[in-house]
C-alpha cells in the first residue's frame, strides 16, 4: 500500500503561559519548544503499521521552514522510507494553501492512502486534510479511530459524539483524518532519528509547484488574538494538604455526598 | 441578500441538537441580515422532525432518499453544493461535529467559499460575517474575518455555543427536492453505530465522579486513585488524554467524545479543563477541581478549586478518611 501521511511541526504550550506578540495578531514563539503535532504522531503510527502489516511505502510529508524538517525526521525514524518538505518560500499559508500545495507536491506519485491528524494543536482548525482529498478527488473520512483494510477499501471507525463510533465502508484510494488514541505511537531515540538522516529528504519550493498567485491568495485573517475571558471562576481553597482534605470532605457532605 | 442555509444533522432518526443550536444563532443572524433563513434536511423520511421545527426558518428543504437514513457524504456534499450555487446564500452554517468536520472543508473546496471551522461566536460588522474561535486547545482566542466573502462563507460551529431558542415565529415554507435519484455513486457506505460506553460501571448513574486527567502521569498510579475513590464511595471516570494512552477503557471518559455525567459532586484530579471535557460536566452539581497548575481553564468552571500535586492531596485525603 502507497501511503503519504501529512505532518506538522507546532509549539508544544501545555501548561505554558502564551504571550501575545506586538501585532496583536500571533503569540511570541521564542523560549517555546516545538514538536510534532500530537495527532500527527498517531497518524505516522498508523501508516507504520498498515506498511508492517500488508507491505508498501509510506512517504512524509510537511509544509514549512528548514527548522520543521525535525518533524521528517522523526517519521523517517519511526518507519517512513522516504520524506518530501515543502518550503513556505517566506509565505504565509492557510489551510487551503497549504492543502493545495501538498496536493500539487505529490501529484502522479502512486498512491492508495493519505493520512493527516484530524487537526493541528496550534490553529485547531482541522481543514487541510479532507480539503486535500478533495483537491485530489480521493473518497475522504474525517476523525478515524480505527482502519481495517479490505480488498480495495478500508473499513473505518468514525469517532462520534457521546461514546458513540461509527463504522464506515471507505472506498480506496482514500484519505482519513487520524483521531488520537488509535494507537500508540512508538518511542524513537536520538539515535534513531540520527540513523534515519541517511533516508531521502527531498526540498521543493511552495513557488515551484506551478500555484498561480490566485492558488496562493489567502481566504481569512485573523484580525486580533486574546487571552480567555477571566469567567467568575472557582473559590480558590487554601492551606495545608490536610486542611484542604478536611475543606473538600465538609463540602461533599454538604452536597449530599455520604463520605 | 443576507439570506442564511442552516444544514441539519440527525442520527437514529433524531434531530441533534446542535443543529437547533446553530438555527438558533442563524435565526439572530437573519434577523439583523433582513435576509431568509433555509434550513436543509436530508433523511429517508423526515418525520422525525418537532412539530414547530417549521417555524424555525423561512424555508425547509427536504430531500428524501435512502441514501440519507444515515450520513452519506457523496450524497449530501453534492445536493448542498447544488443548493449553494443555485440560491447564493451569504452564510452557510454547519456544526464543528465529525460529520460537518467531513463536509464543511470539501463543501468550501467545491464551492470556492471561504471557510472558518469550530466557531464559538459569529458577529456581524455591518453585513459582513466574523467569527471567534479557538486557538492552541483554548488557550487564546481570534477574531476572524474572511478576506474575501463577496459571494457567501461556511462557518462550522462548535457545539455548545449557542442556547436553543424557545421558537422563532418564522414561516417554514416546505420545499421539496425529488431528484436525489440522480446523485453519483457514493464514496463510502454506512455499516453501523456501536456504542463504545458499555463496561463494567456506568459513570453516568454515580453519585460521585473521582475523576483523572492527564496530571495522573503514568498508569501504575491509577491504583492510588482507586483507593480514593473506593474510601469515598465513588466511581473512577477520567478525561480524554487517559484512554488515548490505554490508561483506563473508554467507558470511564467523560466529555463530547465519551459521557455526559451528572454526579453531585465531580472531583477532577489532574484535569486541565479542555473545552471537550468540560462539555461533559455540564450537569454536575458541584465541580471540585485539584491542579498543580493555577492557570489551569478548569478552575474558570469549577466551584471549588485546590492548587496541589493531585498524589499530595490524594494522600492528605485519604488520611483524614481513615481518623
Amino acid at each position: 500500500m502507497d501511503i503519504i501521511v501529512c505532518v506538522k511541526r507546532v509549539p508544544f504550550t501545555q501548561e505554558v503561559d502564551l504571550e501575545i506578540d506586538k501585532s496583536g495578531k500571533s503569540i511570541v514563539t521564542d523560549g517555546l519548544a516545538y514538536v510534532i503535532n500530537d495527532w500527527d504522531g498517531y497518524a505516522v503510527e498508523e501508516a507504520i503499521l498498515l506498511k508492517e502489516r500488508i507491505g508498501g511505502n509510506v512517504i512524509a510529508v510537511t509544509v514549512g521552514s528548514e527548522d520543521d524538517e525535525e518533524v521528517l525526521r522523526r517519521a523517517l525514524a519511526m518507519g517512513a522510507d522516504r520524506a518530501i518538505r515543502i518550503d513556505t518560500c517566506g509565505r504565509s499559508l492557510d489551510g487551503l494553501v497549504v492543502a493545495k500545495a501538498v496536493a500539487a507536491a505529490i501529484k502522479g506519485f502512486p498512491l492508495d492512502l493519505v493520512l493527516t491528524g484530524v487537526q493541528a494543536d496550534d490553529d485547531n482548525q482541522a481543514v487541510v486534510g479532507i480539503m486535500l482529498a478533495e483537491i485530489m478527488g480521493l473518497s475522504h473520512a474525517a476523525v478515524v479511530r480505527g482502519i481495517e483494510p479490505e480488498e480495495g477499501s478500508l473499513k473505518v471507525r468514525v469517532e462520534l459524539e457521546g461514546g458513540i463510533d461509527e463504522i464506515r465502508q471507505v472506498k480506496l484510494p482514500a484519505l482519513l483524518t487520524i483521531q488520537s488514541g488509535i494507537n500508540e505511537p512508538r518511542y524513537v531515540s536520538v539515535m534513531g532519528i540520527r540513523k534515519a538522516a541517511k533516508k531521502e529528504l527531498k526540498v521543493i519550493g511552495i513557488d515551484e509547484l506551478g500555484l498561480s498567485e490566485a492558488d496562493l491568495a489567502l481566504a481569512t485573517e485573523i484580525e486580533e488574538v486574546y487571552l480567555p475571558p477571566e469567567t467568575g471562576g472557582a473559590e480558590m481553597l487554601s492551606g495545608d494538604p490536610s486542611k484542604l482534605a478536611r475543606a473538600v470532605i465538609e463540602i461533599m457532605r454538604r452536597k449530599g455526598v455520604a463520605v | 441578500m443576507g439570506d442564511i442555509l442552516v444544514f441539519v444533522e440527525h442520527r437514529s432518526v433524531s434531530l441533534r441538537e446542535v443543529s437547533l443550536q446553530i438555527i438558533s444563532k442563524a435565526d439572530e443572524l437573519a434577523t439583523k441580515l433582513a435576509g431568509r433563513l433555509t434550513a436543509v434536511v436530508l433523511a429517508a423520511k423526515a418525520d422525525f422532525l418537532p412539530s414547530d421545527f417549521s417555524s424555525r426558518a423561512d424555508r425547509l428543504i427536504v430531500v428524501e432518499d435512502e441514501r440519507f437514513s444515515d450520513f452519506d457524504f457523496t450524497a449530501a456534499a453534492e445536493v448542498i453544493s447544488k443548493i449553494i450555487k443555485e440560491q447564493s446564500p451569504h452564510l452557510v452554517m454547519m456544526g464543528h461535529t465529525p460529520w460537518g468536520m467531513d463536509l464543511g472543508p470539501a463543501l468550501s473546496v467545491r464551492t470556492g467559499l471561504p471557510l472558518s471551522t469550530d466557531c464559538v461566536d459569529i458577529t456581524l460588522d455591518g453585513t459582513r460575517v466574523k467569527t471567534v474561535r479557538q486557538l492552541y486547545g483554548g488557550k487564546l482566542f481570534a477574531r476572524v474575518s474572511f478576506r474575501d466573502d463577496s459571494k457567501g462563507c461556511i462557518i462550522t460551529v462548535r457545539p455548545g455555543s449557542f442556547p436553543v431558542a424557545a421558537s422563532c415565529g418564522r414561516k417554514g415554507e416546505l420545499v421539496r427536492i425529488e431528484n436525489a435519484a440522480n446523485l453519483p455513486a457514493s464514496s463510502s457506505r454506512f455499516i453501523e453505530y456501536l456504542d463504545t460506553g458499555a463496561g463494567e460501571i456506568d459513570i453516568t448513574q454515580a453519585e460521585l465522579l473521582v475523576s483523572i486527567g492527564r496530571g495522573v502521569g503514568e498508569k501504575e498510579r491509577i491504583e492510588e486513585i482507586r483507593e480514593l475513590a473506593g474510601l469515598l464511595g465513588g466511581v473512577v471516570s477520567c478525561s480524554r488524554p487517559v484512554v488515548d494512552r490505554g490508561w483506563l477503557p473508554k467507558y470511564h471518559q467523560v466529555g463530547t467524545s465519551g459521557k455526559s455525567v451528572k454526579p453531585k459532586v465531580y472531583l477532577a484530579l489532574g484535569i486541565s479543563g479542555a473545552f471537550q471535557h468540560v462539555a461533559g460536566i455540564a450537569g454536575a452539581g458541584t465541580v471540585i477541581a485539584v491542579n498543580k497548575d493555577k492557570k489551569a481553564p478548569i478552575f474558570r468552571v469549577a466551584d471549588y478549586g485546590v492548587v496541589e500535586d493531585l498524589f499530595a492531596f490524594s494522600d492528605a485525603l485519604k488520611e483524614e478518611l481513615g481518623k
